[in-house]
Formats: C-alpha cells, structure tokens, sequence
C-alpha cells in the first residue's frame, strides 16, 4: 500500500495506492499521522485515484485522517475515487461528513 | 438445487490472507461472467466477512478460517465463511450500521455492505462456539455469455 505525499503551501496532497484493506490499514494509518504531523497541512487532499482495492477498513483510515485534521482546524477532501472504493465510500453514507469527488457519476 | 461446481478452503486467520481469500473468490466467481461491478462486490463481501473473522472471532491467537464457494445452474454464487472463535452475542446489534467492538481502527459496516452488495445474508452464532456467514448473489446473464 504505497503512500506518496506532495505539499505546496500547506496543502498536502497525499496519493494511496494498491489495496486498502485491513491488512495495509495499520501501515497507512501510520504513514498518515506522520505525513499530517511532519507537515501540519492546513488542507489534506487524499487521492485515491491508483486504490485498485478498498473495503470497510478504508473508511476508518479515512475518518482518522479527517478527525486529525478537525483537530487543527484544518480540511479535508477525498478525490480521483474509483468505482469500487466508490461504492464502498457511499454505502457508509461517507460523503455526508467528507466532500468526496468520485470518477464516475452518482447513481 | 445441486452446485454444479464448488469449492473449499481452509486457512489461518492471519491478515496476510485477506488478499488470498477475495483473490481466491474473485477467481472462482470468473466462471459465472460477471460484471466488473459484480465481481467487486463479491470481493469485497468476501474481503469484510474474512476480516471480521481475523479481528473478530480470533482477537487474540490464529485460528482457522473456512471458505466455501459454491455456484448453482441459476448461476448463483453461494459464499460461506465459518470460524471456531468467539462467537456472536448480540447478532441483532452487530448487524446495525455503525455497530461496532472495535474500537475506531472499525468502522462497523462490514454487516451492512455485505447485505447490500449480496443478494442475500445468512448468519448462525453461537457465543464461544464460532459463526457462519453464508451469502448469495445471483450473476446477471449476458447476451452472448456462456
Ligand atoms: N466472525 C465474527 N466473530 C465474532 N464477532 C463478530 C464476527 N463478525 C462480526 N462480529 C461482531 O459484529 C460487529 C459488527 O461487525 P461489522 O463487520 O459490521 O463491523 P466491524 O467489523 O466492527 O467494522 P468494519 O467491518 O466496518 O471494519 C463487530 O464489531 C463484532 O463485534
Ligand atoms: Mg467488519
């Protein structure tokens, strides 16, 4: 589950790769917090565009990510999802708490 | 209905064989020509019912985890998978959304996206004898498949 960061004025821009389930959930976890406390982004976008796999674990890497960015005061965006990750994200109702671009349409 | 075709197997509850389990069942579903859409929701209902049983029902040692796959001429695919661990002791609440022991490293939508990307979702427990989820999800025939 490879994680590449990139950050220009404080917008972090963070792109997942590979499968997250809960085997690579713990990694991710992870190398989140750090990328988040190393570089105290005032915006995380999280592109999932290269996520091949996600079940429900996904969701409880993406809500930490989020609550951690409430907690500083800053935002939070997930963007570039997949069809699958989609389906999985919408199922949780997700994108009631966090703006989430899918890559395909709704419904 | 007799299976025309089935499958089973058996492997330690370590997180390692996720990937091995929804890969294995994504494989097997192959014959029946699903769609990409359907062959992730098998995947995915496989991933979360094999994951909860690594989390769930072995919480503190390796135990076994069974997987049967079983696909019927109505082109239905039957998917069970069986532990020997902890046990269930409020089914009704842990199949609510959001229901979770976990702790925030869950979520507790494993349940409810197993009933929504399955047709069908079948739970036996028994408190300190193990669980069984048995679903089923009926593949769409296409024109011009088999
Ligand atoms: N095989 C099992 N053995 C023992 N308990 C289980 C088993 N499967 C599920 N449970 C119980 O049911 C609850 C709900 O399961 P569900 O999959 O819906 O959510 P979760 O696993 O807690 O979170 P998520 O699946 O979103 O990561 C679990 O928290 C656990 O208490
Ligand atoms: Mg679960």
């Amino acid at each position: 589950m490879p994680l590449t960061c990139q950050s220009q004025k404080r917008i972090l821009t963070a792109r997942l790769s590979g499968e997250i389930d809960h085997h690579a959930a713990r990694q991710l976890m992870q190398d989140l917090d750090l990328a988040i406390e190393s570089r105290t982004p005032k915006a995380l976008v999280l592109d999932l565009g290269g996520v091949t796999f996600m079940d429900s674990s996904g969701i409880a890497v993406l809500l930490r990510s989020w609550r951690r960015m409430q907690e500083t005061g800053g935002t939070m965006e997930v963007v570039s999802v997949p069809p699958q990750p989609g389906k999985v994200l919408r199922a949780a109702n997700l994108h009631k708490i966090i703006p989430i671009s899918f890559l395909e349409p709704v419904g | 209905m007799k299976p025309i075709n089935q499958v089973k197997m058996e492997f330690d509850s370590k997180s390692a064989n996720e990937a091995f389990a929804r890969s294995a069942a994504a494989c097997f579903a192959a014959q029946m020509d699903p769609t990409l859409e359907e062959l992730g929701d098998i995947k995915t209902a496989v991933s979360e019912a094999v994951t909860n049983v690594i989390v769930h029902a072995y919480p503190h040692s390796i135990g076994r985890v069974q997987v049967k796959l079983r696909l019927f001429p109505d082109n239905t695919l039957e998917v069970s998978v069986k532990d020997w661990g902890t046990g269930i002791a409020d089914l009704e609440k842990a199949r609510e959304p959001l229901y979770t022991t976990g702790g925030a490293e869950r979520s507790g939508m494993g349940f409810t996206i197993m009933e929504s990307f399955m047709d069908s979702m079948k739970v036996r427990t028994a408190v300190g004898k193990g669980t069984t989820v048995t679903m089923r999800k009926k593949v769409s025939l296409r024109a011009g498949g088999r």
